[in-house]
């Protein structure tokens, strides 16, 4: 059994070590905000925190993430960055599709969480690693900007 | 996509469901998957009280739940379908929710498909824009007339806004929600008066995203996150080849892994199938699968293009014929001529495909993100031996499509069916629901492709300068041959959507001759992608124009304005976007060594008219990068303008994606890109500015999910040639012929 902290609640998993923490969340407790996309590491719908920081939990091991807190996006508004984020997403409609949203609303709270005010360079480096095929990505900037100007 | 069957008439809008007062308080509803300990609870909705009609539900708790027939895979469209029922209703926005339809022709078909439910070729708005706005009308007069008996007072004198019913002189109102049940007792009108536009308080302003809250909070319910305790989930290993078959297989070492439950053969693959998605998945990797490949296409990508570029040299069949091409040329002054290359693109949705398929004795249910009704209900039931009606499906929203989720074949969803049937012939009636997923590597190599194509172009020019010859021949697969559309759409040799953008070029030019070369044994399955055949023509004929301006020695834009006389839709988005980027300014230079061009295309697709002036920067190293895309779009009446800009943005990101980057190629019939380190979409770091600039119409609104793609890829390469001279003649772009 491992037991994982998710979104500060304990679950004892009965997986194989080697399983990525992505299908633990997603098949074995639901929760299924987290997204599958390439399960490389290559376009980061399966983003989520492990110790505050932004890892690709389709190719992290959940042995990887025994004992450390793992945060979701079930849970990102309980978090000041996190809600702010959410908040600036919908008031700029940056959703179409949505399906990596989930991703790149984690990764634009770690850019928060760090920088308080980044510039459009920061924003392409912190966000780069994740894909939005239905090309979100000018309001995604400016609603990470739009999160910033809120929590200032 | 672009077929348009108008069938609508006043007096069937709400066909099938025409005059229902159904009525009061249907059971419960309670959505299909059951709570987790990641997710709320399956959502309880409330008693329902009036329900006028196939498109709106409205509670007791003043819930107006619009039904959307249409699939929402990000362009908007349950917004945008709740926008113009909620307007003639006189809805409070914030009471609106819109739910899928369930899969039904009789009530949910697409209006411009005859009698076919499905999503496509940007119809969604303008197929429902009457239908709704009627039954938002009419729904709107049974709350009124409710009214009116209730409180004994004229219905003339009642006024409906933000969801309340009201009477000033008696100091009188209700919300929805009080009078639904009394409405619904009320008959249909026949005679239903819409608003004049100038009224509208929704449309064309602001009303946000109906699905931003789900969307950002991780609850929004796509396919891939439906759970049953008892499901099972599939992983397929497939041919590596199209019309291949597994000849035999061994799955010794797949039956090892803990969680594999079964493993079962297929028509074109091996099913394995799992408690879990991991251990499905490793199954998969741990069988031995001997391919029967005698069926099987073998060519690679350089030989189809050779095969192409040979058939180019011959006539094909006729698109379009005007005046006397082979006389234009024979007396021109001056010929220009190019030819140009498309690689066959993946759609590459962001959610792979999948689906859950539930098997019973006389039925088969269906979640998906679900762009085909009828196609998908046939085709399921053909698989599983049961009718059309037998099979139920509920649409969820799907992670992306741009067209992957319409396949003409159910192709997904085949393979899902065949895999419940496979299993229900061992157990049955035991059978439990299946979740077939795609990993990303299945979604990339598994075709349904936007076609190769190759186009040859020819211009003549009189002495003078004058475009007078125009020959435009197309070489690529059709997607409409054997698709239900055929019989519609295909006629004397010509796919309408392999020409579509080529064959209805809006300059006028005396003498033109296009043609089409289909070739039919090529077996790589095809399908529309993202704005179609538009994808490739508009490239084409937008880049020749420039060429032959540049040959004539004449200004793009007012080149391309002077052909455009019979078209002032087209000319009105070229100026509008020439202005607002500042076309008759000199474009800022770049630092040291750079480069910068501006370049400018128009195009027209889906009855909606988009043009794009793109600047862009080239490096030393021929890397380019787009500065920034200033667009004008007009498509009739913008019903949410925001959303309109959101589509143009998105369009230019997944256009600019298959610019740079994107492209399928086969090794002996092996498809080599597998993920998106080899078949690479955009980053941010790679997106440009965007401006949108919406042309104010009066006409009917016209579809915006596709028009912003077609005219990127040219205004970008017009660009690139504005900055060095150099043509691009195939995509994607080739840095390496860029470097300075």
């Amino acid at each position: 059994m491992i037991e994982l902290n998710i979104n500060g609640k304990v679950h004892s998993v009965d997986v194989e070590p080697d399983t990525p923490l992505l299908w633990v969340l997603r098949d074995t407790l639901q929760y299924t905000g987290t997204k599958y996309g390439c399960g490389m590491g290559l376009c980061g719908a399966c983003t989520v925190h492990l110790g505050g920081e932004p890892i690709r939990s389709c190719s992290t091991p959940v042995s990887a993430a025994a004992g450390k807190k793992i945060s979701t996006i079930e849970a990102v508004d309980a978090s000041k960055v996190g809600k702010a984020v959410q908040e600036a997403w919908r008031k700029l409609d940056v959703a179409q599709c949505g399906y990596c949203q989930s991703g790149q609303i984690m990764s634009a709270v770690a850019l928060l969480s760090s920088k308080k005010k980044p510039t459009d360079a920061d924003i392409d480096a912190a966000m780069s690693g994740n894909i939005c095929r239905c090309g979100t990505y000018v309001r995604i900037r400016a609603a990470i900007h739009e999160a910033a100007k809120a929590l200032a | 996509m672009s077929m348009q069957i108008e069938n609508l008439s006043r007096r069937n809008f709400l066909q099938g469901a025409a005059g229902l007062t159904l009525g009061v308080c249907l059971p419960l509803r309670v959505l299909a998957a059951p709570a987790g300990p990641g997710k709320a609870g399956g959502e309880v909705v409330g008693s329902v009280t009036f329900e006028p009609n196939a498109f709106l539900r409205i509670g007791a708790d003043n819930s107006v739940t619009v039904i959307s027939k249409h699939l929402e895979m990000g362009q908007g469209t349950y917004t945008g379908l709740a926008t113009i029922l909620a307007e003639e209703l006189d809805a409070r926005w914030d009471d609106v929710k819109v739910e899928g339809a369930p899969a039904d022709a009789k009530r949910y078909n697409n209006l411009f498909w005859g009698p076919t439910q499905g999503t496509g070729g940007s119809t969604a708005m303008a197929n429902s824009w009457e239908q709704l706005r009627m039954a938002g009308a009419a729904a709107r007069a049974m709350l009124i007339s409710a009214a009116a008996k209730k409180w004994n007072v004229p219905a003339s004198e009642i006024v409906v806004s933000e969801g309340v019913v009201s009477h000033a002189p008696s100091k009188r109102k209700a919300s929805f929600g009080e009078l639904a049940q009394d409405a619904a007792t009320e008959a249909v009108p026949s005679d239903i008066k819409l608003k004049d536009p100038k009224d509208f308080k929704l449309i064309g302003k602001k009303a946000p995203r109906k699905d931003a809250l789900a969307k950002s909070n991780g609850t929004a319910q796509f396919t891939q996150d439906i759970h049953f305790p008892n499901m099972l989930v599939a992983v397929v290993a497939h041919s590596p080849r199209f019309g291949g078959k597994p000849k035999s297989f061994d799955a010794s070492e797949t039956r090892k892994i803990k969680g594999v439950v079964d493993v079962v053969q297929i028509q074109h693959g091996v099913a394995v199938l799992a408690k879990d998605t991991w251990s499905a998945k490793r199954g998969r990797d741990a069988l031995q699968v001997e391919w029967d490949d005698s069926a099987a296409f073998k060519l690679s990508s350089d030989e189809i293009s050779a095969r192409y570029k040979a058939l180019a040299k011959q006539p094909g069949a006729v698109a379009r014929k005007e005046g006397d091409a082979d006389k234009a040329f024979a007396g021109a002054a001056r010929v220009v001529e190019a030819g140009y290359d498309f690689p066959y693109l993946a759609h590459s949705a962001m959610e792979p495909m999948n689906c859950v398929i539930q098997l019973g004795a006389d039925k088969c249910e269906v979640w998906n993100g679900e762009q085909f009704q009828t196609i998908d209900q046939m085709n399921v039931a053909r698989t599983v031996g049961l009718k059309p009606e037998q099979v139920s499906i509920n649409m969820l929203y799907a992670g992306g499509s741009f067209g992957r989720r319409a396949s003409k074949d159910s192709d997904y969803l085949v393979e899902a069916a065949q895999i419940v049937k496979a299993l229900d012939a061992k157990t049955p009636g035991k059978t439990p629901p299946v979740k077939l997923v795609w990993t990303r590597e299945d979604d990339t190599h598994g075709g349904y492709y936007r076609p190769a194509f190759h186009h040859a172009l020819k211009a003549a020019l009189d002495d003078k300068g004058n475009l007078v010859g125009w020959q435009h021949r197309l070489v690529g697969q059709s997607i409409l041959t054997g698709s239900p559309f055929e019989g519609m759409m295909v006629k004397d040799g010509i796919d309408a959507v392999s020409v579509e953008g080529a064959a209805n070029l809006p300059y006028h030019v005396p003498n033109m001759l296009v043609d089409l070369h289909t070739p039919k044994d090529i077996g790589v399955p095809v399908l529309w992608w993202r704005s179609v055949g538009s994808s490739h023509t508009a490239f084409s004929t937008e880049v020749f124009v420039d060429q032959v301006a540049k040959a004539a020695g004449k200004d793009p834009v007012a080149m391309r304005l002077a052909l455009l006389d019979k078209h002032p839709r087209h000319a009105a988005v070229l100026k509008l976007a020439a202005e607002k980027a500042g076309w008759n300014k000199p474009l800022a230079k770049g630092k040291a060594g750079e480069r910068r061009g501006r370049g400018v295309a128009v195009h027209e697709s889906f009855n909606s008219y988009v043009a794009h002036v793109a600047e862009v920067t080239l490096q030393k190293d021929g890397s380019v990068r787009i500065d920034r895309i200033v667009s004008a779009v007009d498509c009739g009446i913008a019903i949410n303008p925001d959303n309109v800009r959101a589509q143009v943005e998105g369009g230019v990101g997944f256009a600019l994606s298959s610019v740079l980057h994107g492209k399928i190629t086969l090794k002996d019939g092996v498809v080599e890109q597998s993920n998106f380190h080899d078949y690479m979409p955009i980053r941010i770091n790679e997106m440009p500015r965007v401006e949108v600039h919406i042309v104010p119409s009066a006409e009917k609104p016209t579809g915006i999910g596709e028009p912003g793609v077609p005219p990127l890829a040219p205004a970008m390469v017009n660009a690139i040639a504005a900055a060095s001279g150099k043509w691009i003649t195939a995509l994607p772009i080739d840095t390496e012929a860029l470097k300075a």
